[in-house]
C-alpha cells in the first residue's frame, strides 16, 4: 500500500491559549477533491497553513507525497500548489511578471517556464490582463492570478483556500470546471462556505468545528444525514387541507410533519405539508398513492433529498466565530 | 544561489515599479547636498577633499536607511504575500539574503548618484582619490550595516511605522556607542576593556577609520560580521513566526 498523497495525523495548533486546531487526522488520495467546510474560525485556514508549511504544527504530522512538511518543507512544498486566503499577490507586478517569478522560484526555466505560464494563463483565462499591474485588477481577476500561480507547476497536490470567493456566478462556474478537470490526477483540498460548491465539485467533504472534525463523508452521505432525506412535501388546496393533515400524519412510516398554512395567501389558502420518514422508510410511493386514492386537489408533490445546509447547521455551533484566530 | 538571484531581481525591480525609488533618490541627493554645502561648508573649507560630504553620512543614513528597510518584511506580512514566499520551495535564508542584497544595491545606486560631487572636487582641486574611493566603500558598508539591522527589525512587525522607529533607535545606539556622549558616561567607572568593547561596536568608529583612507581588514570584518549576524537574526525571526 502506498501512502496517500496527503496524509495528516493528529494535527494541532495552539496560539497562546487558543486552540485553533485540536487534533485533526485525515488523508486525501489522487483523484479526490476534498471539501473543507466549517464556520468562520473553525480552523480551516489554520489547517491549510500547516499543510503548506506556512505554520508549524504544535503537534501531529503532515506528509505530502511522502515528504514530511515539518522536517523537509522544501521537498513537500515543491509538490504543492497553494492558493492562500484572499489570494495575496505582489500588487506592483503584472500577472505575467508574477507568474514568471513564481515559476522561476519553482525552478522552471526557459521554454518549460514559458509553456507552464502559458498553460496556467490559458486555464484561468488571464490573457486580457497579463500586462496590467495586479493592484488595478478586479477581485475576480486577482483570485484567478492566485489560482494560476497555484497550478503553474502542475503539482500533484493542490490546496485552495476559498477558490471561488468573490467571483461572479460565471467565474465560479469556470473555476469549478477547472477544479473538476484537474481532479483526475491530483489530490485537491478546497475550503468553502458555499455548500452547493461541495456538491458540485467535491468527492468528499469534511466538516470542521472548533478545530475538530465533526463529519466526514461523500456529499451524498452527509446530505443523507439531513431529516429531509426521503421526505415528501405536498401542497394542497384549502378545501382538502384539514383532511390531508390528518391522513398524512397517520400514515405509517411518518415520524413528523411540518405544516405551513397558506391561509390568507394570494394563492387562495391551502397548506404546504412536509412529512419526514422514520429511519429507513421511503414515503413518496405511499404519499402519492394516498393522494390518488383521496382525490385531493394537489398543487405540487415533491420528493425531497437531503439538505447540506441543514446538516452543516446541525454539526456546527453558531458561536464558533467568536474564537476566530487571525494569524 | 540561483534562488537568491531570483528574489534579488524581483525585489530590486519592485523599488523601481513605484515612485518610491525616485522619491528616495531625490531626497537622498538633496539631503547630501544640503549637509555638504551648507552645514559642512564645503566651499569655505578650502580643501580639496570630500570630508564635508562623508562626515554626515552616518546621520543621514540613520533616517534614510530605515525608510528603505522598514518595508522589507513588514509590507509582505501586511499584504499576505509572505504566505506565498514561505510556501514556495525556497529556503528562508535565500529570501533573507536576496531581499537584503536588493536593498543594499538600491542604497548603493543612490550613493553612486552622488558622483557629481566627486567630479566637482576633481575639477576644483586635486583631491586624494584613493581616500575618496575608500570613503565610498566605507559609506556603502555603513549603509549595509544599517540595512541588516533594519531588515531584521522589519520582520518582527507588520507595521512599517513601528519598523521605522525601532530601527532608528537601534541604529542610533549602535552608532552612538562610539561617541563621547556614551563613552564619557562609561569612562569614570567602567574598566578600559569594557569601554573599548562598547566603542568597537560603533558603526561610527569603524566608518571613520575607513574614511581616513585606510581599508583595514578589522573594519571590513566588523561590517561583514555585523551584516551576517543581523541576517542570521532575521532568518531566525522569520522561522520563529511560523511557530505562531
Amino acid at each position: 500500500m502506498s501512502r496517500p498523497l496527503i496524509d495528516i495525523n493528529g494535527l494541532a495548533k495552539t496560539f497562546e491559549t487558543i486552540k485553533a486546531v485540536a487534533g485533526v487526522s485525515f488523508s486525501v488520495d489522487k483523484g479526490e477533491v476534498l471539501g473543507f467546510l466549517g464556520p468562520n474560525g473553525a480552523g480551516k485556514s489554520t489547517t491549510m497553513k500547516m499543510i503548506t508549511g506556512y505554520l508549524t504544527p504544535s503537534a501531529g504530522s503532515v506528509f505530502v507525497s511522502g515528504y514530511d512538511v515539518v522536517h523537509d518543507p522544501i521537498s513537500a512544498q515543491g509538490e504543492m500548489g497553494y492558493l492562500a486566503e484572499g489570494a495575496p499577490a505582489y500588487g506592483d507586478m503584472t500577472p505575467l511578471q508574477f507568474l514568471n517569478f513564481v515559476a522561476a522560484v519553482r525552478g522552471l526555466k526557459g521554454a518549460d517556464k514559458e509553456r507552464a505560464v502559458a498553460i496556467a494563463v490559458d486555464r484561468t483565462q488571464l490573457a486580457q490582463v497579463l500586462h496590467q499591474s495586479i493592484d488595478t485588477l478586479s477581485k475576480g481577476f486577482k483570485r484567478r492570478v492566485g489560482i494560476a500561480q497555484a497550478i503553474l507547476h502542475d503539482p500533484p497536490v493542490l490546496i485552495m483556500d476559498e477558490p471561488t470567493d468573490g467571483l461572479d456566478p460565471n467565474q465560479k462556474f469556470a473555476v469549478r470546471r477547472l477544479i473538476t478537470s484537474m481532479a483526475k490526477d491530483k489530490a485537491i483540498i478546497i475550503s468553502t462556505h458555499i455548500l452547493e460548491e461541495v456538491e458540485a465539485v467535491c468527492s468528499r467533504a469534511i466538516i470542521i468545528d472548533r478545530g475538530a472534525i465533526v463529519a466526514d463523508g461523500t456529499p451524498a452521505e452527509l446530505a443523507a444525514r439531513s431529516r429531509y432525506q426521503d421526505a415528501v412535501t405536498v401542497e394542497v388546496s384549502a378545501k382538502d387541507a384539514a383532511d390531508a393533515r390528518n391522513a398524512l400524519k397517520a400514515l405509517s412510516g411518518v415520524s413528523d410533519m411540518l405544516d405551513i398554512s397558506l391561509d390568507g395567501d394570494m394563492r387562495g389558502g391551502g397548506a404546504v405539508l412536509t412529512v419526514f420518514p422514520k429511519p429507513g422508510q421511503r414515503l413518496i410511493e405511499k404519499v402519492s398513492a394516498l393522494v390518488t386514492q383521496k382525490g385531493w386537489e394537489v398543487r405540487s408533490l415533491v420528493a425531497e433529498s437531503g439538505r447540506m445546509d441543514e446538516v452543516f447547521r446541525a454539526c456546527t455551533t453558531a458561536d464558533a466565530g467568536n474564537s476566530e484566530v487571525n494569524q | 544561489m540561483n534562488q537568491v538571484w531570483i528574489i534579488f531581481k524581483r525585489e530590486l525591480a519592485s523599488y523601481f515599479a513605484t515612485p518610491l525609488a525616485f522619491v528616495f533618490i531625490v531626497v537622498f541627493l538633496f539631503a547630501t547636498g544640503i549637509f555638504t554645502f551648507y552645514i559642512g561648508d564645503f566651499f569655505r573649507a578650502g580643501r580639496a577633499d570630500l570630508q564635508a560630504f562623508f562626515v554626515f553620512h552616518p546621520w543621514l543614513y540613520l533616517f534614510l536607511i530605515p525608510a528603505i528597510s522598514m518595508r522589507l518584511w513588514a509590507e509582505e506580512r501586511k499584504s499576505g504575500t509572505l504566505e506565498i514566499l514561505l510556501t514556495l520551495p525556497i529556503p528562508i535564508w535565500a529570501v533573507v539574503v536576496g531581499k537584503f542584497l536588493a536593498a543594499w544595491v538600491f542604497a548603493g545606486i543612490a550613493l553612486a548618484l552622488t558622483f557629481p560631487v566627486w567630479i566637482s572636487v576633481n575639477v576644483l582641486g586635486d583631491p586624494d582619490n584613493g581616500v575618496v574611493i575608500a570613503s565610498y566603500v566605507g559609506s556603502f558598508l555603513l549603509a549595509g550595516g544599517y540595512l541588516a539591522v533594519g531588515a531584521a527589525l522589519s520582520s518582527m512587525t507588520s507595521n512599517q511605522v513601528i519598523a521605522f522607529v525601532v530601527t532608528v533607535v537601534v541604529c542610533f545606539l549602535f552608532m552612538a556607542s562610539g561617541l563621547p556622549l556614551v563613552l564619557d558616561a562609561l569612562s569614570s567607572w567602567a574598566p578600559q576593556f569594557l569601554i573599548n568593547t562598547v566603542a568597537s561596536f560603533s558603526f561610527l568608529s569603524h566608518f571613520q577609520s575607513i574614511q581616513k583612507g585606510v581599508i583595514d581588514l578589522r573594519d571590513l570584518a566588523f561590517f561583514a560580521a555585523l551584516i551576517g549576524f543581523w541576517l542570521f537574526v532575521n532568518t531566525i525571526l522569520i522561522e520563529q513566526r511560523k511557530a505562531g
